[in-house]
Parts: structure tokens; C-alpha cells; sequence
């Protein structure tokens, strides 16, 4: 009983909480269209996001790659395909395993950094200090980072698919006598727009999560260091959930279109 | 009486602000005149912050009529209001630093958002001469996190006054500082008086800092102004909910 209460409880804050974070969806596409735009603040943004998470996502990818291909192995020699490999890896790389996953590190390193933040300057009354020198805190600090990690989680994911491609190569080459030119020819072979161009659409909507549900916490974080805390921490587990529900939703619709 | 021929430069009447079913503020009234140090002392979590939140606009009251510089507030547009509180300087309760920004920036970002109020070619001078007023131009290029809290508020201090404006806001300017930092920004705020003939108006429950820099107090107890006079009246007082405040 008490857990079925519970339950419930949870879901229906959860069905709130999304009508919430779709009003604030709506308040930065009606202030994006606003004047001025804080062009140097974005910059400034994209540039340390990109910064910050350029090992991470190059370590991941490679060791991604590197395990991926190697744990592929035996059942691909098994079936005396092996020389499929490129192929049949960098598919599963560019169409889904690259970005999801490095979507995921990024929540955990971009998405709860903007809660982190924007929950401690809201806090501290630093927000409330923006407002009053005559800036809208909104414009300054939440539209610029949703911009951000919306035109730099594609790119960055663009990078770690490279570089999982990169690990991927150097197994085939140390175990299966593959060059890496042979390699990539073979990628380039296989791939195709219909793989590219859905992956690369669907970043920019992993992107525009992790920014929303991060400045979305942090702007309405509560009072207290607590407060920040829970503001950081269930913005990766907000943003978790809706990446998967928006790689469900984005093969589900690649699907119609290139079947 | 003599205070009727000074302008009044706020003018709250009946203010109501609530969350929900907390009642915070319940037909709350003050006036500020041109020049005087205003001092509202009351409990914490009585309202204080919220009643200075109405007052520029970082709350939108439930009802009541609140005028600032002879305009009303809530019936401001957002250009106005950023136009408004250009003369307005607000010292937060923890100091508020941009903690993302060096010393130099968090006071040139006034500078640069009222734009129409400066222009840019000076703001250098401008930093400076703030900052020699708090007394701190060798911190221009540190980080918020590397100053002490003294010296944070001084800088908030500064930042408040960069604009040269016509009324100061100070939330609690001297909680969490030990008692002779306290006493130096209490001094420093009295200098700033003087130099610049501002009107402040100060929220704090420090007795000493009130009975330093009061010209006139009032007591906000209940969502209501329940008490005024100046600080000989009220620590005289044999209300036992006054003396209460200067135990
Ligand atoms: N944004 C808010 N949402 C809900 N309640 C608030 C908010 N801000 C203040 N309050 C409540 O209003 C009351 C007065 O707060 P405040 O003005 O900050 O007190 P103080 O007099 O110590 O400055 C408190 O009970 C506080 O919980
Ligand atoms: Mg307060």
C-alpha cells in the first residue's frame, strides 16, 4: 500500500516537473529571440565546456573503441567475419553506442557543472545581483549555456566517435594485421548519410537537454548548500532518463525514414 | 515638523507578500527621506529581504503600493525598471560576488550593463576610484574565493557604489563578520554617506551597527511596521516586544 502510495507520488512529480521544465523550455525560445544576445557570454561558455571535457571525451572514445573491438573479436572470427569489423563498428559507433554514450559523460560533466553553478549563484543571491545591474540573469546565464551545449555536445561527440574509431583501428591492427588506411577506407566505405546525418540530429537534441535540465535545476535550486547539491545531482539523473527517451524517440523516427 | 520639507525617495504603503499560506508581510509602511540612514531591524525570517526585494523589483508584492524615486514599481517596464535601478546600489547579505569573475570584473559588470548611464572609455578610473573608497585597489585582479569575508563585503561594497547612485540598499551589511570588521564597514558606509549624500536604508539586527548609523529606525515585527522612532526613542521604549530588540 504505502509503497503503491509512493509510487504514485513519485510519478505525479514527475509529470509535474516535466510541464515545469517545458515552461522553461518555452521561456528561452521566447528570450533567444530577444534582444540583445550575450554573444561574448556564449563564447565564453562553448569554449570552456569544450575545454573541460575534451580529455574526457577522447579517453572515453578511445578505450570505448578499444574494448568494443575487442570483445567483438571471437564472435566475428567465429563466423569467419572478421574482416567486417570496420564496418560492422563503426555502424554501432556513429549510429548509436558513440553518441549515447558520450552524451551520458557529458551530463554527468557539463550537465550537473551547470547546476552546480547556476544553483549556487542563485543561492548566494548573485542572480538576484545580475538583475538588479541591469542584466536579465535568464538571457545572460541560462540561454547562452543552453546554446552551448547544444552546438558543443554534437561536436564533442563528433570527436569521441573519431577517436573510438582510432582505438577500434589500433586493435585491428596490433591483432588482426589491419593498417589503419585500410581501416578507415573501409569506414568510409560503409558509412553513409542515412547513418551520419540522423546521429548528428539527434546530438543536438542530447545537447539542448543536458543544457535545459542543468540550467532548469540550478535556476530553481532551494535555499542552502543542500540545495545546490540536489540541484547538480538529479540534473544528471533527469537528463539520463531524457537522453534515452530521446534516442528511443530518434531511432524510432530514423526508422521511418531511412528503413 | 522639519522632516515634511525633504523629498521622499521610497514610499511603501500596505504592503502585502506571501508564499502560499506563509504570510510574510501584512500592510508593512515606511518611508525613506532624501538623505537619511534608515535603519528596519526585525527577526530573521520576519521579511526584511522580502520587503527590499519589492523595492527593486526582485518581487512582485501580492498587493500595496510601492514607489520608488516617485515611481511605482509594479507598474514598471523592464527597461524602466533596468533605467531605475541604475540609482539604485544593493549590498546582498552575503556579499553576492560573481565568483566566476575577478575583483575588476565584478565591478565593471554595472559599469558595462548600464550602458546608457556611462560610457566605456573610463571604467578603469571608475573601478579604481571604488575600489579606493572600500579601501582594496590592490585586489583589482583577485579572485572573490581568495578574499576574506571582510574584504568580500567591502568589494560588494564597492560594486554597489560604482554607480554613483541616489539610494543604497544594504541587506544585513555586517552579519557573519566578526565585530571589528563589522565596525569597519560601519564606518566605511558612514564615509560613503557623507562623500556622496546618499539615502540608505539598512536591514540589519545588529544593535551597534543601528545605534552607529540610525537617524530613524523601524521595527518590522509581525509583517507589520510595529514600531518608529529613533533609536533613543525605541531602546527607551517599555513595549516588552521592543525592548526584546535591544536585549
Ligand atoms: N522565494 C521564496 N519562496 C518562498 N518563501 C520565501 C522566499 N523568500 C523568502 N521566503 C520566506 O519569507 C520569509 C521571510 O524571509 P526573509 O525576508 O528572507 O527573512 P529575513 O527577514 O531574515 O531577511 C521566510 O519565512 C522565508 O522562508
Ligand atoms: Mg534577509
Amino acid at each position: 500500500m504505502d509503497g503503491n502510495y509512493s509510487f504514485r507520488k513519485n510519478l505525479s512529480a514527475f509529470f509535474i516537473e516535466i510541464g515545469e521544465l517545458t515552461g522553461f523550455a518555452g521561456r528561452f525560445f521566447q528570450e533567444l529571440f530577444s534582444r540583445p544576445f550575450e554573444f561574448r557570454e556564449f563564447l565564453r561558455q562553448s569554449y570552456n565546456m569544450g575545454n573541460k571535457s575534451m580529455l574526457l571525451v577522447g579517453v572515453t572514445g578511445f578505450i570505448l573503441g578499444l574494448v568494443f573491438t575487442l570483445q567483438s573479436r571471437p564472435t566475428l572470427m567465429e563466423f569467419g567475419a572478421v574482416s567486417w569489423m570496420p564496418s560492422m563498428i563503426s555502424i554501432s559507433i556513429v549510429r548509436e553506442i558513440g553518441p549515447v554514450v558520450i552524451a551520458l559523460i557529458l551530463a554527468g560533466r557539463i550537465g550537473s557543472g551547470i547546476g552546480a553553478e547556476l544553483g549556487s549563484m542563485k543561492v548566494t543571491e548573485q542572480i538576484d545581483a545580475m538583475e538588479v545591474s541591469g542584466t536579465n540573469p535568464f538571457k545572460f546565464l541560462v540561454v547562452t549555456r543552453i546554446l552551448a551545449t547544444t552546438l558543443m555536445i554534437p561536436i564533442l561527440v563528433i570527436l569521441g566517435d573519431f577517436i573510438a574509431l582510432l582505438g577500434s583501428a589500433l586493435v585491428e591492427n596490433l591483432k588482426g594485421n589491419v593498417s589503419f588506411t585500410l581501416y578507415f577506407n573501409q569506414v568510409f566505405n560503409t558509412l553513409e548519410f542515412s547513418d551520419l546525418f540522423p546521429a548528428t540530429i539527434k546530438t543536438f537534441f542530447f545537447g539542448f537537454a543536458i543544457g535545459l535540465v542543468g540550467c532548469f535545476k540550478g535556476y530553481n535550486s532551494k535555499k542552502g548548500t543542500a540545495g545546490v547539491g540536489k540541484a547538480s545531482n538529479s540534473a544528471v539523473v533527469f537528463t539520463s532518463m531524457l537522453l534515452f527517451i530521446i534516442d528511443f524517440i530518434a531511432v524510432f523516427i530514423t526508422d521511418i525514414f531511412y528503413p | 515638523m522639519k522632516e515634511e520639507t525633504k523629498n521622499t525617495v521610497i514610499n511603501i504603503q500596505d504592503l502585502h507578500k506571501g508564499f502560499g499560506e506563509n504570510k510574510v508581510l501584512n500592510g508593512f509602511n515606511l518611508q525613506l527621506l532624501e538623505g537619511e540612514n534608515l535603519v528596519l531591524m526585525g527577526k530573521s525570517g520576519s521579511g526584511k529581504s522580502v520587503m527590499i526585494k519589492c523595492l527593486v523589483g526582485l518581487m512582485e508584492p501580492d498587493s500595496g503600493k510601492v514607489e520608488v524615486l516617485g515611481r511605482e514599481i509594479s507598474t514598471m517596464k523592464r527597461q524602466e525598471l533596468d533605467e531605475l535601478r541604475a540609482d539604485i546600489g544593493f549590498l546582498f547579505q552575503g556579499s553576492a560576488l560573481y565568483d566566476s569573475m575577478t575583483v575588476r570584473e565584478n565591478l565593471e559588470f554595472p559599469l558595462r550593463r548600464h550602458t546608457h548611464k556611462f560610457d566605456l572609455e573610463n571604467t578603469d578610473e571608475l573601478v579604481l576610484e571604488a575600489l579606493n573608497n572600500v579601501g582594496l585597489p590592490h585586489t583589482i585582479n583577485m579572485m572573490p574565493a581568495e578574499l576574506s569575508g571582510g574584504m568580500q563585503r567591502r568589494v560588494a561594497l564597492a560594486r554597489a557604489l560604482i554607480l554613483k547612485p541616489k539610494i543604497i540598499f544594504y541587506d544585513e551589511p555586517t552579519t557573519g563578520l566578526d565585530p571589528i570588521t563589522a565596525k569597519e564597514i560601519i564606518l566605511l558606509m558612514l564615509d560613503i554617506q557623507k562623500k556622496y549624500k546618499t539615502s540608505s536604508l539598512i536591514i540589519t539586527h545588529d544593535v551597534d551597527c543601528a545605534r552607529v548609523i540610525s537617524n530613524r529606525m523601524i521595527l518590522l515585527l509581525d509583517g507589520i511596521n510595529y514600531a518608529e522612532g529613533s533609536f533613543e526613542e525605541l531602546s527607551a521604549s517599555k513595549d516588552p516586544k521592543v525592548m526584546a530588540f535591544f536585549k
